[in-house]
């Protein structure tokens, strides 16, 4: 067998891939054989590395030395300085990076760090080879529970750690399955909702392509302890290296017999398929995701009946989040309480975030339930770009809250953040330096949920419309005083009547924007 | 597949991913700076991986580093182990390369005719 003595990972995600890095993989493969390295060296591909905006980002193991922005022409200095000489190439080292493990606050307000539990895998296995991924444990768990465990003790086991739906609800996750599970019926359903529509949320794409059988090992815990015979990963249609790489695991998979008929010789049969989003953001929503999956139009249906009652054709169905379902196999390897060593008593467990906007090392982290704002703006994010202030942060994506300074040390969990009524939605943290003009932002929003009101009920028809031209106006200098107010009045309406949480949500933004920067909006007009 | 098949690939791949986790008992650095590489520490670092590969030693990685500053005593190599001195080897060919792996990796005993220091 050959040993190797040096693993170049180079992060292979929509966004390195744009900026060139198979040409810079394939650069490397050809140096290496030029030189004679290639059975020494091994160039391998791995998911996100949690640098955002960096360009073509690789590590270079044993030295675990990360590289940022790298072009084809870097590629022979890194070989023969640091693959044959051992000096790294330093105008190219990152030295900033967002933390690559789960920080955790102790009362004497000194940090320790903690390994991460969703990410754990992410940028160290190669996402394309079921073996690195059975070499980190993968699989036990499911193996474990399918030979010696009863789906009840599963469900129970779950509800004990507390996990909640990740996707922005924050339901009990172990609830949801025994609701599906004590549901009347033989043919039952998991659905894994992946169609992130959420603006500047993609932290399931990074966790899909960085660990996919992460999400499968979930969703076929989940299938064991529910009672359902098929799982189906609803995806967005864009996230094309997502569905490249989950078709890659479900056939691995199913070739060791990890999926499909009598697994492990249990007698349990478990089919997963992929279905991929047409890109309304509707669809996030879990019936109106039914609805589409059916073949219909993707409007939300009324409830009750709950999907877990009447899903899927009318089956009982589990729909749960890909960071939900990423978080399964851990809890059940390592048990319910290792589980509740992370985050609040309340809300135990860690979530991942994307952190965007003007931050100085943008990225995907995973932190503890219950960090502040201030802690994840600056212990994880670096802190404000070019030393500017804090203005505020969209904290959830569109649909959720401007939180301003007075909000930085609120604890950042699904329990706290609502005594605040702000959310913590789908995990996207967008921030803004004191130059970000406030108007602008919410036109941004208005704009989006305009473009992604589906049409079926009126207030959200016809409102959305309404606050786009209020804001346009006010953007212009062209508005009146009562516009500020017309803006709540309107979204107060959509809350209080919309169908589904799309228009219900608008409040949201809304109402914490004239919270913050009322002054500022008035001075537009 | 059951439990016992997949234990034996999770030991198949986890040699490949040590590499990654910083866990080896013992790392061997071989000094690659532009004299070891004219004294032929390429050679010397091939026959470490070809014997650590032939032994299938799953705790040992072998690694490279820059000059040392002793040019005379090249192709030069570390040995790293936890909670023991570092072993500088000095002058080093593929035949010594061999005992070294026989000697100290394997058995646990230090080459102390080729060592330059122990620090």
């Amino acid at each position: 067998m050959n040993l190797v003595r040096n693993h170049i990972l180079i992060s292979i995600d929509s966004s390195t891939i744009m900026a060139g890095a198979r040409a810079v993989e394939r650069a490397f493969v050809d140096e290496l054989l030029n030189r004679g390295l290639q059975d020494e060296v091994s160039v391998l591909e791995t998911g996100s590395l949690g640098l955002i905006n960096r360009g073509v980002v690789l590590v270079v193991y044993p030295e675990g030395v990360i590289y940022a922005d790298v072009t084809t022409k870097d590629v022979p200095e890194i070989v023969e300085e640091h693959i044959l000489k051992g000096r790294f190439v330093e105008r190219l080292v990152v030295k900033e990076m967002p933390k690559q493990h789960v920080i955790k606050r102790e009362k004497t307000g000194l940090l320790k760090e903690q390994p991460r539990i969703v990410l754990r895998n992410s940028g160290i296995i190669n996402p394309e080879s079921i073996d690195e991924y059975i070499a980190t444990g993968g699989y036990e768990a499911a193996s474990k529970i399918i030979n010696e465990m009863k789906p009840e003790e599963v469900i129970e086991e779950v509800k004990r750690s507390g996990l909640t739906g990740r996707g922005g609800a924050a339901f009990s996750t172990g609830m949801k399955w025994d609701f599906a599970r004590r549901a009347k019926g033989d043919v039952k359903y998991i659905i894994c909702n992946a169609d992130e529509g959420e603006p500047g949320t993609f932290k399931d794409r990074l966790i899909l392509e960085g660990d996919p059988h992460k999400l499968l090992e979930g969703m076929l815990i989940a299938g064991y302890a529910v009672g359902a015979q098929y799982g189906y990963i609803y995806i967005r249609g864009e996230y094309v290296l997502s569905i490249e790489r989950l078709e890659k695991a479900i056939k691995d998979a199913e070739a060791l017999g990890l999926l499909g008929e009598n697994i492990f010789g249990s007698g349990f049969s478990y089919h997963v398929s992929i279905k991929k989003g047409a890109g309304a953001y509707v669809c996030g929503e879990e019936t109106a995701l039914i609805e589409s999956l059916e073949g219909k139009r993707g409007h939300p249906r009324s409830k009750p009946p709950y999907p877990v009652t009447e899903g899927l054709w009318g089956k009982p169905t589990v729909i749960n989040n890909v960071e939900t379902l990423a978080n399964i196999p851990e809890i059940m390897r390592n048990g319910a309480s290792w589980f509740r060593g992370y985050g609040t008593e309340k809300c135990p467990g860690t979530k991942v975030y994307t952190i965007i906007g003007h931050v100085a090392t943008p990225g995907l982290i995973e932190a503890e339930m219950g960090t502040t704002l201030r802690d994840i703006i600056f212990e994880y994010g670096g802190g404000i770009k070019n030393g500017k202030k804090f203005k505020c942060a969209l904290v959830g994506g569109a649909a959720g809250a401007f939180l301003g300074p007075d909000m930085l040390d609120v604890n950042m969990d699904f329990v706290s953040l609502r005594e605040y009524s702000a959310v913590l939605g789908s995990g996207a943290i967008l921030v803004m330096d004191e130059d970000t003009n406030i108007v602008e932002m919410l036109k941004n929003v208005l704009h989006f949920f305009r473009h992604e009101s589906c049409g079926h009920c009126v207030p959200c028809r016809l409102g959305t419309a309404q606050l786009v031209k209020i804001i346009d106006r006010v953007a212009d200098s062209k508005g009146k005083r009562e516009d500020i107010d017309k803006l709540l009045r309107i979204s107060e309406v959509m809350r209080d009547t919309s169908f589904c949480p799309l228009g219900q949500s608008l409040y949201l933004p809304i109402s914490s924007t004239l919270k913050y920067f009322r002054d500022e909006m008035l001075s537009m007009i | 597949m059951n439990l016992e098949e997949l234990k034996k690939i999770r030991e198949k791949a986890q040699r490949d991913l040590q590499l990654r986790q910083k866990q080896a008992r013992i790392r061997i650095v071989v000094g690659m700076g532009t004299s070891g590489i004219a004294a032929g520490a390429r050679e010397v670092l091939k026959t470490f991986l070809e014997e650590i590969g032939r032994r299938g030693l799953t705790d040992v990685v072998v690694t490279q580093t820059g000059e040392k500053g002793l040019a005379s005593r090249e192709p030069i190599v570390e040995v790293y182990e936890e909670n023991k001195p570092v072993i500088i080897y000095g002058n080093i060919n593929s035949e010594k390369a061999k005992r070294i792996v026989v000697e100290h990796v394997v058995n646990g005993n230090p080459v102390t005719e080729f060592a330059i220091e122990a620090i």
